[in-house]
């Protein structure tokens, strides 16, 4: 006979459940839903970065054949934005616009064409006021203010300092300091964004598909903007093409949207342009850092100072929260103690920016390993050896109160020193290579929502039914990432059952149970967890029923996914026959799971603000990136990467894998060729040839090794796969650069035409230095 | 003005009225409902639009509806047969070339286009046929060796 054994459906290479639609073009996108009678919207945008508004005159727009109706800022007053304490935001601007390509007013049409020509006769007149395009200028004293509320432009600064630094330099050995910058980057995720609104007039309910991260947070702000009950209110998710974070408060295309929908009694399809996705932005702002360490001569750490500027734009968006994270996530990742942290926040008349993945940690992160390489470089240590010296101990609570239950840092800098071949490569480079290597962290989830309610922090429903069928309902927000397979996954394995058994519904608020979203790599980690214990609740309900038709005691029921059965010997009962039995006392069966992170990761009140970065578990990743440097060209090629990603449990190899590659290859792009550039405020690098991503040409192979570290609050062990690996790459870059030509880059992203002007600057310092007698 | 359009899509002869400027893409997408083809930039930046013309890729988005008269135009819809996916489908959803699956349609006609052309591709072709197609996604990496893999199983019979 043979062996029944459960189907296991975790840890594997499993292709994503949906997968199937998005390669024979039959996922539906928010643009793709096409129906007869739609309007089309489009949007009139500032061409002022900064003014107040004299007029505002759409009665020529309205004229124009088709139209049906225009909104401005005259039909909402109230404010919109993602953290309770910042929505400065107008769906439409009102009295004042403070970026170019605010949005001023919206025309519903019956046809693209038409609502183009009313743009057209739109004419708006600003009385035009200083506008700030760089941190220094905002700040500058007598600068105007952005915001009422805001004096001197600081949309939050931060101070603390835990321990003392002047201590912690002194007993330094060697103390040096670096200044970086790193360029506004852009999520720049394919799909642009898009929003259909459909108003029912007559029964007062608005429905939004919205190309969002975060459908409850739009339903939110749905409600708080249009006025309506959340009950009238329906927001729906379709496909979304990626977001990296862009998505993940609501923005104003799907407030328009609806707005427009209301005035015209109908439903509006508003889509925006390549140029529009990138002017409505949220990506991660131009930053400013001073960094300031104190290392003993064996690589311990024994101060830091930070000083972090962040050029916001014009509204917060998630920008407090982006300068809280720069300082939280100083700590987490080494033994850190005597740390000074001071951050400013920014109002810009640039557009606003918001939470990119690795939110508010890449670019502090990059000074941080670029420091460390450098001064392991004049201490004689080898780069390693430096990391290996600062390695927490788990479980510990870090000095800012961050909990660490699990920390799989050793064994990634173990794995990539080992592949890359470091040790015996490392020195050893030919004319023009270079190694280098850095390390970077993150969270899974923030473990305070932004919108505390008191409820659990992700809730999952499971419904069985008569056939058998096993549909998982969650509000988790599939972006690409691979959520709604990991969901399955996870219901399936406490099932024991086969993942072809296993349906997911996702996206309809109408259906699904409230989540708050795809943001902080929340997902695998609180709503699996949600998963799993729904699945653990339909588990014991399936062996109660198996009980009573074996006639046999629960405990003594052995689930093995497609048989229950009462001990070895018992014939037992297909899985269909327990769902029968089960049905007979309740009918249908709905079961909850839900996921609440526990108090002691809920961070620090050491400072205002220092929730900021509390989690239930922290990422990890180490990499190796090997370069070549043309010197007469300044064109640096990637010709391979390592990275070791700790993510406590891979639920999914292949995801996991194709979410590290992809953290990876992004932390390429912000450090070798992408950059926002604007002249007066104007964004000159909204499309996608001039906003520079790497082409598949420019790629490298991306060598993938997992790390897991089991950790005790994970589902089945597992934390976050999607952000931590980002980080790393940028310094890592640098440093191989650096060792390959032995000029430093502190600024990025580094292009050609910088790193050409550094080592022609370099050979003119050489040819100017008088040539010193003796030498080998 | 308005024109009539004689063309093959997907297989089937066709006779559409289509008006003089109107792109392949917007066509595909707007007039007939084949959404399948994606809108992915302002125009020629990133590929998603791609499908094949005559069995060469193109970008819909840079080609005037009417210039496709008397041709042969192949979409995402035109992949797979009998319920099966196409060797390049089962290579992007197996390897995981395809994430968000945005830029997937747009990414597997050119790699079916490629593989019509040359059916075993070494990894800088694929580099060079992939080039002017963007994904946010995956670093490239899987996709490749999704392409890889389509040419291995259009090796053993499955259609590309």
């Amino acid at each position: 006979m043979n062996e029944i054994v459960p189907a296991h459906n975790i840890g594997g290479y499993v292709p994503m459940i949906d997968g199937p639609e998005k390669v024979s073009g039959r996922a539906k996108y928010t643009a793709d839903i096409l129906a007869p009678g739609q309007l089309a919207g489009r949007i009139y945008r500032s061409p002022f970065s900064h003014g107040e508004i004299v007029d505002l005159d759409v009665s020529e727009a309205l004229k124009v054949p088709g139209v049906r109706a225009i909104v401005t800022g005259a039909d909402c007053d109230k404010a919109f934005g993602v953290l309770p304490i910042a929505r400065s935001e107008y769906p439409l601007a009102r009295e004042r616009v403070r970026y170019r390509g605010e949005p001023v007013a919206a025309v519903a049409a019956v046809d693209d064409a038409s609502a183009r020509e009313a743009l057209r006769r739109i004419k708006f007149k600003v009385r035009e006021l200083p506008a700030y395009y760089t941190s220094k200028d905002a700040l500058a004293p007598g600068s105007v203010a952005l915001h009422e509320k805001k004096p001197g432009n600081i949309e939050r600064d931060v101070l603390f300092e835990l321990g003392s630094t002047e201590q912690g330099f002194a007993q330094a050995d060697l103390v040096r300091e670096g200044t970086y910058n790193c360029a506004e980057v852009c999520q720049n995720q394919m799909e642009m964004h898009a929003a259909i609104a459909e108003y029912d007039t007559l029964r007062d309910r608005m429905t939004v598909h919205a190309s969002t991260q975060v459908p409850y947070y739009v339903h939110l702000m749905l409600s708080q903007i249009l006025g309506m009950e959340m009950s009238r209110i329906r927001v729906i998710k379709p496909h979304v093409g990626g977001g990296f974070g862009c998505r993940t408060e609501t923005l104003a295309i799907e407030l328009i949207a609806a707005l427009l929908a209301r005035k015209c009694n109908g439903t509006v399809r508003l889509v925006t342009t390549r140029e529009e996705t990138f002017i409505t932005h949220r990506g991660r702002p131009e930053t400013d850092i001073r960094l300031k360490v104190g290392m003993h001569k064996d690589g311990r750490i024994t101060a830091v100072e930070c000083d972090c500027d962040q050029r916001g734009g014009a509204h917060s968006g998630y920008g407090i929260v982006t300068i809280l994270y720069s300082g939280s996530m100083l700590y987490a990742i080494y033994d850190l103690h005597n740390v000074k942290y001071v951050g400013k926040r920014v109002l810009t008349n640039t557009p606003p920016c918001g939470a990119f993945r690795g939110h508010g940690t890449v670019d502090i992160r990059f000074a941080f390993e670029s420091l460390l390489d450098e001064m392991a470089g004049e201490l004689g240590l080898d780069p390693f050896a430096v990391r290996r010296a600062n390695l927490l101990t788990a479980p510990t609570f870090t000095d800012n109160d961050m909990m660490v239950n699990s920390y799989g840092l050793p064994e990634c800098l173990d794995w990539v020193e080992k592949q890359s071949g470091w040790s015996k490569r490392i020195g050893n480079m030919p004319k023009g290579k270079g190694l280098g290597m850095a390390c970077s962290h993150y969270i899974s989830g923030a473990s305070k929502p932004v919108n505390w309610t008191g409820e659990p922090h992700a809730t999952v429903k499971i419904k069985l039914d008569f056939d058998g069928s096993i549909v998982v309902l969650s509000g988790a927000a599939d972006i690409g990432q691979g959520s709604t397979t990991i969901l399955a996954q996870t219901v399936a394995e406490v099932l024991g059952l086969d993942l072809a058994r296993i349906r997911v519904v996702t996206g309809d608020s109408e259906v699904v149970p409230k989540d708050n979203g795809s943001y902080s790599s929340r997902v695998t980690f609180m709503v699996g967890n949600a998963a799993l214990d729904a699945a653990r609740n339909l588990k014991s309900l399936l062996t109660a029923a198996a009980a009573r038709k074996l006639e046999a005691r629960p405990e003594d029921i052995e689930c093995l996914g497609e048989l229950y059965r009462a001990g070895a010997q018992d014939k037992g009962a297909t899985f269909d026959e327990v769902v029968t039995e089960a049905l007979k006392d309740s009918g249908t069966i709905t079961v909850t799971g839900n996921y609440s992170t526990i108090p002691e990761s809920h961070g620090s009140k050491k400072y205002r603000g220092a929730a900021i970065g509390g989690t239930m578990g922290y990422s990890y990743s180490a990499q190796v990136v090997e370069v070549s440097v043309d010197e007469d060209t300044g064109v640096v090629t990637v010709d391979k990467v390592w990275v070791a990603h700790d993510c406590g449990k891979a639920l999914n190899r292949l995801t996991v894998e194709g979410q590290v590659q992809g953290s990876v290859w992004m932390g390429m792009g912000q450090a070798m060729s992408e950059e926002a550039a604007y002249h007066d405020g104007l964004m000159l690098t909204a499309n996608m040839l001039d906003y520079r991503v790497p082409t598949i040409q420019d790629s490298p192979p991306i060598e993938v090794g997992i790390v897991e570290s089991m950790d005790p609050h994970g589902p089945f062990g597992a934390k976050e796969a999607g952000e931590g690996s980002l980080a790393a790459f940028l310094p890592a870059l640098t440093n191989a650069i650096a060792d390959a030509i032995g000029i430093r880059f502190n600024d990025l992203p580094v292009t050609p035409d910088r790193v050409f002007e550094a080592i022609e600057k370099c050979k003119r310092a050489l040819e100017k230095t008088p040539k010193k007698n003796g030498g080998a | 003005m308005t024109r009539l359009l004689e063309f093959t899509l997907n297989g089937r002869d066709r006779a559409d009225a289509v008006a003089d400027n109107i792109l392949l893409l917007d066509f595909l997408r707007e007039q007939i409902g084949l959404t399948g083809t994606k809108t992915g930039c302002d125009g020629g930046e990133c590929g998603a639009c791609t499908v094949l013309i005559d069995d060469k890729p193109a970008l819909s988005c840079l080609t005037i509806a009417a210039t496709v008269a008397g041709k042969r135009v192949d979409t995402i819809e035109s992949l797979g047969t009998d319920g099966q996916l196409s060797a390049v489908q089962r290579g992007f959803h197996e390897k995981l070339g395809s994430q968000c699956g945005y830029c997937t349609p747009g990414f597997i006609m050119a790699s079916a286009g490629l593989l019509r052309k040359n059916p075993n591709p070494s990894e800088d072709e694929i580099k060079e046929a992939l080039g002017s197609n963007i994904c946010r996604c995956t670093g490239y990496v899987k996709i490749i060796e999704a392409v890889k893999y389509a040419a291995a199983l259009n090796g053993q019979g499955v259609s590309p």
